[in-house]
């Protein structure tokens, strides 16, 4: 049978690109912003472009805040990508001060690599575990350090705790956390479905977690 | 000197598109049809290239839609981000575009008639997915002028000015070909990327001229952070593959 997920559908960014993704990888898959579906769906992928203070106001315009939450209280195994990942922090420094999901303890702040480092960082990136991380049991599972996946954002999370950080990235000497998880939570600060084959093997694990 | 190793540069297929066909010319100029694009897509994807970029040079999203079909066509199977441009005109041009599948469009001569556009489409889509196309053509040492309708028309503007504007209104990256390099595989103009790569901060994707792994090298010594490569992969002279060895020879790291 085909792994079942929903797209939460908040009105920000490109929905399409990650939808084929998990559609090559044989999931069924569901586009909502129903607060109903969101709380029995079997897995939940939260995408995303744009600014940290939209994203929330749209998740919460269409109340979907507390439906988010009480899935992954259910143990609803839950994908955050790109504004997706950074929407999990506590909150955010981008155009003012905002409240995040708050699943993940930190804050999202502007990268600040070195002197001709450009921001966007735009491209692909080589991800590596911090000191003493291992990806098995994660969506990371079976990806070689150093593989590059590729990114586009401006602003970063920085989760409070280490263990909290499943992959960093460098930037010019600012330490991007790539990916982050929190039991049944994860999230991936690159783009997935448009990081080649590695990437839609992390959508593949994701799709085979269960709750 | 920064210690810190820079990223792995992208290596960009470009195809320029005369619906349906994958077309190539020389100085943008004098085509001659390859194939179906998407079946090159799909063959530069699976060799590695970090990006592709379609760009149609009759500018036929007015005419049968084909175009769009195509950004569908090929966004179904390829996993890596797409860049298409040509005769984008509007934010419903960049709407429908975007939602065939493409990541990010890339406009010109609507953004030199209307610079507006490209602070509406980043407010919009964000500027992430607004590249601004630029063809430039050498006037005089370490000058460039902006073209427009694949090297024929004139702008009157200063391609390296033009660009740190455009930025400053909202283009997250910068497609900048070279029309006096363009299918020549005579080398890229080094001179041009050094004139507008540290000129502003988002990332510059140098085309035109490669026509083999050390001109690519040279580009990205010269600070380009992409290089977009034509005639070289669709002549078959070289793979995605074998450029991406090259390079690594060369002591440039690049994504496997």
């Amino acid at each position: 049978m085909s792994p079942k997920v929903t797209v939460i559908d908040y009105g920000i960014g490109n929905l399409h690109s990650v939808q084929k993704a998990l559609r090559h990888e044989g999931a069924e898959v569901t586009l909502s912003s129903d607060a109903a579906v969101v709380r029995s769906a079997e897995r939940l992928l939260l995408p995303g472009v744009g600014a940290f203070g939209d994203g929330m106001r749209e998740l919460k315009a269409r109340g979907l805040v507390q439906p988010i939450l009480d899935a992954v209280g259910q143990g609803t195994p839950f994908l955050g990508i790109c504004l997706g990942m950074q929407l999990l922090l506590s909150e955010s420094d981008e155009f003012g001060r905002h409240e995040g999901l708050g699943l993940i303890p930190g804050r999202v702040v502007l990268l600040t690599p070195e002197a001709g480092f450009k921001v966007p960082h735009i491209g692909w990136n080589r991800l590596v575990p911090p000191p003493g991380r291992d990806w098995t049991g994660s969506v990371l599972e079976g990806v070689a350090p150093g593989t590059a996946t590729y990114f586009v954002h401006s602003y970063s999370a920085v989760p409070e705790r280490e263990e909290h950080r499943l992959a960093d990235v460098d930037y010019g000497g600012f330490r991007i956390s790539a990916a982050v998880q929190k039991g049944n939570v994860s999230g991936c600060q690159f783009h997935p479905e448009k990081s080649g084959p590695v990437g839609l093997g992390i959508l593949k694990r994701f799709l085979s977690r269960s709750r | 000197m920064s210690t810190h190793k820079p990223m792995p540069p992208r290596l960009i297929a470009r195809l320029d598109i005369k619906a349906p066909n994958l077309v190539k010319g020389i100085h943008l100029e004098g085509l001659r049809v390859m194939g179906d694009p998407a079946e090159h897509a799909l063959r530069y994807y699976r060799e590695g290239a970090d990006e592709l970029l379609y760009v149609d040079i009759v500018a036929s999203l007015y005419g049968r839609n084909s175009l769009t079909e195509l950004v569908e066509r090929t966004a179904a199977e390829i996993f890596v981000p797409l860049t298409v441009g040509g005769g984008v005109r509007t934010l419903d041009d960049f709407y429908k575009l975007l939602r065939a599948g493409a990541d990010k469009v890339a406009i010109n001569t609507a953004a030199v008639g209307r610079p507006e556009l490209l602070t509406e489409a980043a407010r919009t889509f964000g500027s992430q997915c607004v590249v601004l196309s630029v063809e430039a053509k050498r006037q005089a040492p370490g000058k460039w002028e902006a073209y427009t309708d694949n090297g024929r028309e004139r702008t009157g503007l200063d391609a390296v000015e033009w660009i740190r504007k455009a930025v400053d209104l909202g283009a997250g990256e910068v497609l900048l070909t070279s029309v006096d390099m363009e299918g020549t595989k005579k080398g890229m103009d080094l001179e041009l990327i050094r004139a507008v790569a540290p000129a502003v901060n988002v990332p510059v994707i140098a085309c035109g001229g490669p026509g083999n792994v050390d001109h690519v090298a040279q580009a990205l010594a010269a600070k380009a952070d992409a290089v977009a490569v034509a005639a070289l992969l669709h002549y078959k002279l070289e793979t995605v593959g074998s450029l991406k060895a090259g390079l690594q020879a060369r002591g440039i790291e690049v994504r496997q």
